[in-house]
């Protein structure tokens, strides 16, 4: 579960984002919608504590991450937030299989290489886990992130723009196992776009 | 999946900046781990035979060639000197031993030198097989020509005229092998030893037979008349004290012969080869830094490249200075594999260079073991790399991990 609280940040005086209130509940999607400019990226690093906010709290899981010390933000983040940025960008000099290892190994969490094999299979590349991530298609490495930021398990799952460099197909296949994907580990999903496609997939959503 | 597996698929992943940053360390340490390897073993090899020599008394000529010919047998002697004149000159209270040496013949490139037994026991060489020569003929060869030339116990030969290999042979009288020496690894390891009289003798005989023909060529007793003066090529000398030097300068000054002294000459010759050694070494040395700096340049760029990459594991919870030290290991592989290909490069070096001075020379260098500088040198290459990595990941600390995240 996540839910945040009056946050607030600012990167000039001039330039202040004050954001409404989200909360999310386990096994649940909320979709915030934004053109550019709004803040959106600025709100998910916010969730995921990448930036520290000005003011306001997050919490996931019953942890208030703003009252975590630095160091411990990260593990927190590590075990518990999976990540899916707008571009997927992955370690290029690792093959495919190495790159999810590396979320187990980050985490600190044991290295499960069937879990690996799982998820390639349900997302549809397991035959590319000895590739190297430049060697597949957009919309196959999209999917090789959603299957990064599942495998800790973690209890939030961050979509940042995940769909905007996709065609209608890859959109749609990305979206839907985005979401099973958060409902088979019980995470609540985030996603946040100003990709107008996603807006009938959720029900739950928050406009910036 | 570990920080070195990370870092060795980095270097893979770059295999041409990778191999020029390690060929280059590589280069560097070859370099530096050979000369180290030369020069303690020419080191060795020339002290172990300049040993307990003060002087060598032999005709004038260049004082070194006299020290070379005699001592390491590795140059032409400068000329033959009356045994009389040398045993007058020999007979001080100051000088404790003399040693003389005849030579001029070989066989097969191995020297055949006339001496008497006290030059065995100077080099501590004990004989392996069979006695000592003691009558006008029989040799002990050294291990080294016994292994060479398949010469045995028993076996006879002819010496050949000059010590190149190529001179005539003196066929009508044979030597005889009596013994071989044990391996001294000193030089007489690749000598024929035989009493000083059968160098004489062998020329005697070889004169009347031939008449007048060698006149005028480097032979051991050349211009002797039957009852001319009994000839050697030169004596190696001890003192009794380091006043003996006087000696030495009383029979420069006053005598037809020349007394070189081996201390003076060898350093001398080490002066010489080592402006050449220090140069290699600086050249060595900058090689290495090149090293350093490709190795920084190619992480430097890299990471810029990388920069995502570094942001995206910090944002999966990889510490900082846990990305600091994967790039530093980044850099300590090169110098590590630089290293222990430098080890074997400079082994190779060496075998390859010994083979040349074995042929030539019949020295040969095969101690391959590491020396303790080279563990100095290890010190330095890993320094280099991992100051090299540590300037450009010193960047992974002041990472803004969001902005970078939202730049692409």
């Amino acid at each position: 579960m996540l839910q945040s609280h009056q946050l607030t940040f600012s990167y000039a005086p001039t330039k202040r984002f004050a954001f409404p209130d989200i909360r999310c509940n386990d096994r649940e999607a909320v979709l915030i919608l934004g053109k550019s400019g709004t803040g959106k990226t600025t709100l998910l690093h916010l969730l995921a504590l990448l930036l520290r906010p000005e003011n306001g709290s997050v919490t996931i899981d019953q942890t208030d991450l703003t009252q975590l010390p630095p160091a411990q933000t990260a593990t927190f983040r590590a075990a518990h937030v999976g990540i899916i940025y707008q571009k997927p960008h992955f370690v290029s000099a690792l093959s495919v299989m190495d790159n999810l290892l590396l979320a187990n190994y980050l985490a600190k969490n044991p290295q499960d290489k069937n879990r690996a094999r799982e998820l390639a299979a349900h997302l549809g590349f397991a035959e590319h886990l000895n590739k190297k991530t430049h060697q597949m298609s957009q919309g196959e490495q999209q999917r090789v992130s959603i299957a990064r930021a599942v495998m800790n398990k973690p209890g939030v799952i961050l979509a940042d723009e995940p769909t905007s460099s996709l065609d209608d197909v890859n959109c749609a296949r990305v979206v839907a196992l985005l979401r099973e994907q958060s409902e088979q580990i019980g995470a609540s999903l985030i996603v946040v776009t100003h990709d107008q496609r996603l807006k009938d997939e959720f029900s739950n959503q928050v406009i910036l | 999946m570990n920080l070195f597996k990370i870092s060795w698929a980095n270097l893979k992943d770059k295999p041409l900046s990778s191999f020029l940053s390690g060929l280059l360390m590589t280069l560097g340490i070859t370099i530096i781990s050979l000369l180290l390897l030369l020069n303690k073993q020419l080191d060795e090899q020339f002290s172990r035979n300049v040993k307990g020599i003060d002087m060598v008394l032999g005709a004038k000529g260049s004082p070194l060639q006299l020290i070379l010919s005699s001592i390491y047998q590795i140059d032409s002697p400068t000329g033959n000197i009356p045994l009389e004149d040398a045993e007058r000159l020999t007979r001080n209270p100051m000088i404790k031993t003399a040693i003389p040496l005849s030579m001029g013949d070989s066989y097969k490139t191995f020297r055949i030198v006339g001496t008497n037994k006290k030059y065995v026991d100077h080099f501590e060489a004990t004989v392996g097989q069979g006695t000592l020569f003691s009558k006008d003929l029989e040799v002990t060869i050294g291990a080294r020509v016994a292994e060479t030339t398949g010469l045995k116990l028993g076996d006879t030969f002819a010496g050949s005229h000059g010590l190149d290999g190529n001179g005539e042979e003196h066929g009508e009288t044979k030597y005889k092998v009596v013994g071989i020496f044990n391996p001294s690894n000193s030089v007489i390891d690749q000598l024929i030893l035989t009493p000083l009289s059968s160098v004489w003798a062998i020329h005697e005989h070889h004169e009347e037979h031939e008449g007048e023909e060698h006149e005028g060529e480097a032979h051991t007793d050349e211009d002797h008349d039957h009852e001319a003066p009994r000839e050697i090529t030169s004596m190696l000398v001890k003192f009794r004290n380091p006043m003996g030097m006087m000696v030495a300068r009383g029979i420069n000054d006053n005598s037809k012969l020349l007394a070189a002294l081996p201390a003076i000459e060898i350093n001398r010759l080490f002066d010489l080869l080592g402006i050449g050694v220090d140069t290699l070494r600086g050249l060595a040395v900058a090689i290495m830094l090149i090293a350093g700096i490709s190795v920084f340049v190619s992480l430097y760029n890299s990471l810029k490249e990388r920069k995502y990459e570094m942001a995206l594991m910090l944002s999966m919870g990889a510490g900082r200075t846990q990305l600091f030290g994967m790039l530093l290991l980044e850099g300590l592989t090169l110098s590590l594999i630089g290293f222990i290909l430098g080890l074997v490069f400079s082994r190779i070096g060496l075998l390859l260079f010994s083979m040349r001075a074995e042929r030539n020379f019949h020295y040969s260098l095969n101690n391959l073991n590491i020396l303790p500088e080279e563990w100095l040198v290890l010190g330095v290459a890993v320094l280099i790399g991992i100051v090299a990595a540590a300037l450009p990941a010193l960047g992974v600390y002041r990472m803004n991990i969001s902005q970078t995240l939202a730049e692409e």
